[in-house]
């Protein structure tokens, strides 16, 4: 990403994002019917800080105090070896047993659908969810693998070649997803 | 994130950037381990030699449950000198392996510069697990992971080695890294195990423990070769005990919170005293744990992209 | 009666301290006159003429330290080979050293080697018997006996006569028979099991060290021994600034002592070594401070000549781990061109470069050679010191390819060797 970047426009600003979140923080807690068995596990970097806000969003919807935490799928990735480069490493975070639980895992973006693949098969060996349920900020499509999210914050069509990229406050300094226009 | 290299042959040529890589590394594998499910299927397909010239029990074996632990496949060849040179050479003895499409071969061997020998020789990645009395550089990356995990840094720190500097890979390697990342060091023993112009490597020299172990952070003790006895290093295992082993009360000089390590084996009662081995001061068998974690992460680097040619 | 005339060629001769144009003529494998270029001298019919212009034109070289192989390690060297390449250096007579196996140690085998020198050889072999048998340090050998069949040196050269008592007698015993003892200083209760130089280097590659005090303690011990026996000796190899200095205090001290260095430790330190193998030699490679002083000992006379030390081994011996390969590299092709970088950097002027590899060696051993004076024999090299080339170990004629100076561009080579006026090497 070297000089400028092409940038087809902000799609989501920092209001959008908040009630995004807001809002699949309420499908969170109506589709399980409250808190019962909740964890919720983020995949680094920026699908952990998104769980955590989603955390304490549905804390303060329910009164309750949900265990959250970080699922790293880079050593699961069907690409090692293929990359010029090894990944850097990010945490995995996982506060209680998710045997018998739902694991509700985060994202940024949903594209391919393969790390969400890796990440399910991370947290496999972790233990035995009953169900794994998956929410995204965006979902960009062009999907490789037969993946589907259970919550969306907002689908945004996009041609394979571009960059969806996701901006926190926490790592950023700002909320915004924008599209970044592929091919140069 | 990458590797300047194929091969891990000595700390001596990895610089700063490469030190933190692998120590950062390392600290996530940390966490593979203490899962239930100590297995990651990071390196599937790939396959790993131990070629051990030397008997190991702990480097050995950590190597091979680290590669393991990332799912790769791990078999463990040893051979002795003695018979090798009756038979195949090592360069044979390479060769053949390689031809077996290994992706990466650890290799120990008596002879100092074996492992650079074997990486000019072959295009699989080489890892040094000992070469005589040049390097042992994953004994040096778990003990500095040591001591930063429990020091919280190395920059500043002063690190005292004691024993038979002249033989051990394992203070070559510790001074190298060590001083990169900008501790002090000073090697301790009897003149006759002080290895020529040792300080050109950047660390000072003392002969009395007793001296050097007042203002240290961290005191290394080395493993003593009860053979190198006969070859007049020091008159009796008793006398090197006495002057040289460090003992609950000697370690009355030192500071409260020092680190103790030992690479091991132990010989209980000559380097240290068993009190201290099991006393709080001891991080020997934390430098065992963080030894896999040390060894996945070089694994995962020098295995993790793709191979290019 | 062959007759052959080098003519314009300059002509650098340290025995007649002779540097100018001059045009040589040889019949019979002799000089018979030498007469100054410009006269343009007339020859007869049946005269072989070679132009040397813009040549250099020297006595043939002669090396007082090389290492055949032949008989027992034929897959190393042969008489054959090695002869080849001495041809190709410029050597035009050479000492074989005894450690061959089994060891030159009677007059048989001096004999073996002398006649397949004859049969198959190309320069001149002068093979230098054993001092003790089976080269153990031990018995004395026959050396008398030695001497008749052909030697004209005793050493054990490759391993030092440990026992002082035995090198007192045979000090003495070869006195009187006028043979000199080259002796191989090495302690070897010093050494133990070093394989290169004791310093830093061998610190930081962890490579056990063999101080340079392994080799002055006996070069000490062998001044000593020559003036409680009034022999002489002769130091092969010196390596180390200290066994300089003492041999600088004995010679100034009247003692019957001469010495050599390898062309290897007048251009290569322990720096170099690394874990290459064809760095491997004993004495080791030392330090810069030890190179400068062995070049200043050569200028200065305290070192006598320059000997090659060739040692060819295969890569059985080399393409091992370093602490097991053997100790040696080949020198005798690369020798000279090597030197002349010396000569190049004003470290020795040519006509002193040319007395260290011909004159002044002939003299340590007393053989008549190294001289282009009229009725010396017709041992001759021609000189491009001006041609460039690589050294590429596959091209050598000798079987060793373990050289340190692989991949080396050097300037400087000899394009023609005459043996008794004969020509036994001709470069394109």
């Amino acid at each position: 990403m070297n000089g400028e970047e092409t940038v087809a426009g902000q799609t989501m600003d920092e209001k959008a994002i908040d009630r995004a979140l807001s809002r699949i923080a309420h499908e969170v807690v109506e589709r399980n019917r409250g808190t019962q068995g909740l964890v919720i596990l983020g995949i680094p970097t920026r699908g952990y800080y998104l769980a955590k806000r989603l955390k304490e969003k549905i804390d303060a919807i329910e009164g309750a105090d949900i265990p959250a935490g970080s699922v790293d799928a880079t050593l699961y990735r069907d690409d090692i070896g293929l990359k010029k480069e090894a990944q850097p490493l990010k945490k995995t975070e996982i506060p209680v047993p998710v045997d018998d639980r739902v694991v509700v895992l985060v994202d940024d973006v949903l594209f391919t659908g393969r790390t969400i693949r890796a990440a399910m098969n991370a947290l496999m060996d972790f233990g035995r969810p009953t169900r794994i349920q998956l929410a995204v900020l965006v979902d960009r499509g062009h999907r490789e693998l037969p993946i589907r999210a259970d919550y969306v914050g907002k689908n945004i069509p996009t041609s394979v070649e571009d960059e969806v990229k996701v901006r926190l406050k926490e790592v950023d300094g700002k909320d915004e997803v924008v599209i970044v226009r592929g091919g140069e | 994130m990458r590797l300047k290299r194929k091969d891990i042959l000595a700390i001596e040529e990895l610089d700063r950037d490469e030190l933190e890589m692998i120590l950062s590394s390392a600290q996530s594998f940390k966490e593979v381990s203490e899962r239930d499910i100590k297995k990651v299927p990071t390196l599937r397909g790939r396959t790993i030699i131990n070629l051990f010239y030397e008997p190991s029990t702990r480097t050995r074996t950590a190597f091979e449950i680290a590669g393991k632990r990332m799912s790769a496949d791990v078999i463990n060849i040893s051979a002795s000198v003695s018979s090798v040179k009756k038979g195949e050479t090592l360069k044979d003895t390479a060769k053949n392996l390689e031809a077996m499409r290994p992706d990466c071969i650890v290799v120990r061997h008596c002879s100092a510069g074996t492992a650079h020998m074997l990486a000019g020789l072959l295009s699989c990645s080489v890892i040094n697990a000992g070469d005589g009395a040049h390097e042992h550089p994953t004994q040096a990356l778990l003990d500095i992971f040591t001591i930063r995990e429990r020091l919280g840094r190395v920059e500043g720190l002063k690190v005292l080695i004691v024993g038979d500097i002249l033989h051990s890979r394992v203070a070559r390697s510790n001074i190298w890294g060590l001083r990169n990342l900008g501790a002090e060091v000073t090697v301790c023993g009897p003149p006759t195990m002080i290895p020529p112009h040792i300080e050109r490597l950047g660390c000072s020299v003392a002969y009395h423990v007793d001296d050097a172990i007042a203002d240290a952070d961290v005191i290394m003790m080395l493993r003593i070769q009860l053979e190198r006895q006969r070859a007049t290093l020091f008159p009796s295992l008793r006398e090197y005990a006495r002057c040289w082993g460090l003992s609950a009360e000697r370690l009355k000089k030192a500071k409260k919170d020092v680190l103790i390590m030992h690479p091991g084996p132990v010989n209980r009662g000559v380097e240290l005293s068993p009190e201290v081995v099991d006393g709080p001061w001891s991080v020997i068998l934390e430098q065992v744990t963080n030894g896999v974690a040390v060894r996945m992460a070089l694994f995962y680097l020098l295995l993790g992209d793709i191979k290019e040619d | 009666m062959e007759r052959v005339a080098l003519r314009g060629g300059r002509v650098v001769d340290p025995s007649q301290d002779v540097d100018d144009l001059y045009d040589i003529f040889i019949m019979g494998g002799r000089i018979a006159s030498i007469k100054p270029s410009e006269e343009k001298a007339p020859v007869g019919e049946g005269w072989l003429e070679y132009d040397c212009k813009g040549l250099v034109v020297a006595p043939g070289f002669v090396d007082l330290h090389t290492h055949l192989r032949e008989p027992g390690e034929e897959y190393k060297e042969t008489i054959r080979t090695g002869t080849l390449a001495a041809a190709t250096g410029g050597f035009t007579t050479i000492l074989c050293m005894a450690n061959t196996t089994p060891p030159n140690d009677c007059e048989a085998l001096t004999r073996l080697i002398k006649k397949k020198a004859a049969e198959e050889g190309t320069v001149k072999v002068h093979p230098v018997g054993a001092v003790t048998r089976g080269l153990l340090g031990r018995e004395l050998t026959d050396m008398a006996e030695l001497k008749e069949a052909g030697c004209v040196a005793v050493s054990d050269d490759g391993r030092a006569v440990m026992n002082t008592s035995v090198m007192r007698r045979a000090l003495e015993y070869a006195k009187g028979l006028e043979l000199t003892l080259i002796s191989h200083c090495e302690d070897l209760h010093l050494k133990e099991d070093g394989v290169m130089n004791e310093g830093f280097e061998a610190t930081r590659l962890g490579l056990k060290g063999i101080p340079a005090q392994a080799e002055s303690i006996m070069i000490a011990r062998e001044i000593e021994l020559c003036e409680l026996t009034c022999s002489r000796v002769h130091i092969a190899h010196v390596s180390t600034r200290r066994g300089v200095q003492l041999i600088r205090d004995a010679k100034r001290r009247g003692v019957n002592i001469t010495a050599e260095v390898t062309p290897h430790h007048l251009l290569l330190t322990d720096t170099q070594v690394g874990y290459d193998t064809d760095f491997k030699m004993n004495p080791p490679l030392r330090s810069r401070e030890d190179v400068e002083a062995l070049r200043e000992a050569l200028k200065d006379g305290t070192i006598d000549c320059i000997a090659t030390d060739h040692a060819p081994h295969s890569s059985i011996e080399k393409d091992v781990e370093f602490d097991m390969a053997k100790d040696g590299v080949v020198g005798l092709e690369t020798a000279f061109g090597v030197l002349m970088r010396l000569v190049h950097q004003g470290v020795f002027t040519l006509k002193e470069l040319v007395g260290f590899l011909s004159t002044q060696p002939a003299g340590v051993m007393g053989l008549k050679c190294g001289s282009l004076s009229v009725g010396s024999p017709a041992d001759i090299v021609v000189i491009d010191t001006e041609r460039e080339w690589t050294v590429e170990p596959e091209a050598f004629r000798s079987l060793g390819r373990n050289t340190p100076f692989k991949g080396w561009t050097l300037k400087g080579k000899v394009v023609k060797t005459l043996v008794d006026g004969r020509v036994v090497h001709e470069e394109e």
